[in-house]
């Protein structure tokens, strides 16, 4: 347990370690250390923020959701509407169709019945002429007696 | 282990095992352990025995005690550089992780004591800790391990663990109480002088008082610093070597001292970390004081 020279090794030594550490050892590890604590603490600060832009979006989506909620219930609405009004259209116009065919056909009804009435009419003429023949036993002049039968044919 | 030979006593073999590989000169005309007288002028050589390291006084060096240390001091060295070369911002792993856990705890505990503005301290307490820290831990080795294995290479003394050795811790602290004496008269200038001498008693009637009160309590504080922790390593490397003594004893000893030595070294596992810790802790004090400014 002597005191000698190895008290000045150690010194140097000491020395020698202190300065290497202090050169080489503890900046980079504390420069290390520290760009790591900033980047943790950017990452939380961004998490953060991210959590906040999450939670308005979420309530933008919501309103965005209402929104669009209502306008859909507008559409329906509005189609509804243009349906009950085309509904109500095609009714009119089929009732104003339904009437002209009917008076077309009415109108067609008549003519015909007077078209067969005429011809009705014609014949019963001939007819009669023919009876009138037969009952006299004699020819009528036809020329003469035409007023009477045309007359009479009216009166049918 | 019964390294104490047949030959050996039990007070011969805790003495060899406190006993350094001295490299020394010795004084001419020392008569040596074969009987041989040394030459006039001296002569560099290895010591035979704890007498002749003695008769060497100043001009010897611990080899054992040397290299072990600078052999720790780079195996630090070289761990945390190769920290520093893989440190990035990135996720840390493995060892990098542990590593950078030693560097935040002693930043804080420096943070934490020292509140001037200097670059050295935390890098001076870190290599301080670990540096001290694996010396200390050296002491976990088996006592007779490594100097039984180099005895049988032919290296007659040797103590594995630097720390107990009063030349390394006081080396340490001297070169400590040198810092502390730059940096006081560094920062403080001629309030250095003043508060050698106008302290406690503020008149210049106690000037020799206050300078002899104040300069022991200065140089109290490396020899409190080097020799608190020689003397804590000293004593439990001391009762390791008395267990490993007590397996020499006889055969009913061996499962008390088996189960003295594991219980011993799980204590001692405190021991050192809390030595290294104390050194480094008033380091930062000491040198905390020396930057303050009154």
């Amino acid at each position: 347990m002597n005191i000698n020279l190895t008290l000045i090794g150690q010194m140097i030594a000491f020395i020698g370690f202190v300065w290497f550490c202090m050169k080489f050892v503890w900046p980079p590890i504390i420069a290390a250390m520290k760009e790591r604590e900033e980047k943790i603490a950017d990452g939380l600060a961004a998490a953060d923020r991210a959590s906040h832009d999450l939670e308005l979006a979420k309530e933008k989506a919501v309103e965005r959701l209402k929104e669009a909620k209502e306008e859909a219930a507008g559409i329906v609405d509005s189609a509804n509407k243009r349906a009950n009004q085309i509904v109500e259209e095609a009714k009119e116009a089929a009732v104003v169709e339904a009437d002209r065919v009917k008076a077309a056909a009415q109108a067609e009804i008549e003519q015909e019945a007077n078209r067969a009435r005429e011809a009705l009419r014609g014949q019963v003429a001939t007819l009669t002429l023919a009876g009138a023949e037969k009952v006299l036993g004699a020819e009528i002049d036809q020329s003469a007696h035409n007023d009477l039968v045309e007359k009479l044919a009216a009166e049918l | 282990m019964a390294a104490a030979g047949e030959t050996q006593t039990v007070s011969e073999y805790i003495v060899h095992h406190l006993t350094n590989l001295t490299y020394g000169k010795l004084p001419g005309g020392f008569e040596r352990y074969d009987g041989s007288i040394v030459a006039e002028g001296g002569e560099w050589t290895m010591a035979h025995g704890g007498a002749e390291a003695s008769a060497m006084g100043f001009n010897a060096i611990h080899v054992d005690s040397m290299l072990w240390s600078i052999g720790l001091g780079i195996l630090f060295c070289w761990l945390f550089r190769s920290v520093a070369k893989k440190a990035e911002a990135g996720v840390p792993s493995g060892f990098v992780n542990f590593a950078e856990m030693i560097v935040e705890f002693v930043d804080n505990t420096v943070k934490d004591t020292f509140h001037g503005r200097n670059k050295l301290v935390a890098p001076l307490a870190l290599t301080i800790f670990v540096w001290v820290f694996l010396m200390n831990l050296m002491d976990l080795v088996p006592v007779d391990l490594i100097p039984h294995t180099l005895m049988l290479l032919g290296v007659e003394y040797q103590k594995i663990v630097p720390s107990t050795d009063p030349n390394i811790t006081m080396g340490m602290a001297v070169g400590i109480f040198v810092l502390m004496l730059y940096y006081s008269i560094k920062i403080k200038g001629f309030g250095f002088v003043k508060e050698l001498t106008m302290n406690p008693f503020s008149h210049p009637v106690f000037i020799p008082v206050n300078l002899f009160m104040e300069v022991v309590g200065l140089l109290a504080k490396p020899f409190s610093l080097g020799l608190r922790l020689f003397g804590n390593m000293y004593a439990g490397e001391m009762i390791f070597i008395l267990i490993a003594a007590l397996y020499g004893a006889g055969v009913l000893w061996m499962a008390p001292a088996g189960l003295m030595q594991v219980g011993w070294a799980i204590f001692h596992i405190l021991v050192i970390t809390l030595q290294a810790f104390i050194f480094m802790v008033l380091t930062i004090v000491y040198l905390s004081m020396a930057h303050e400014d009154h």
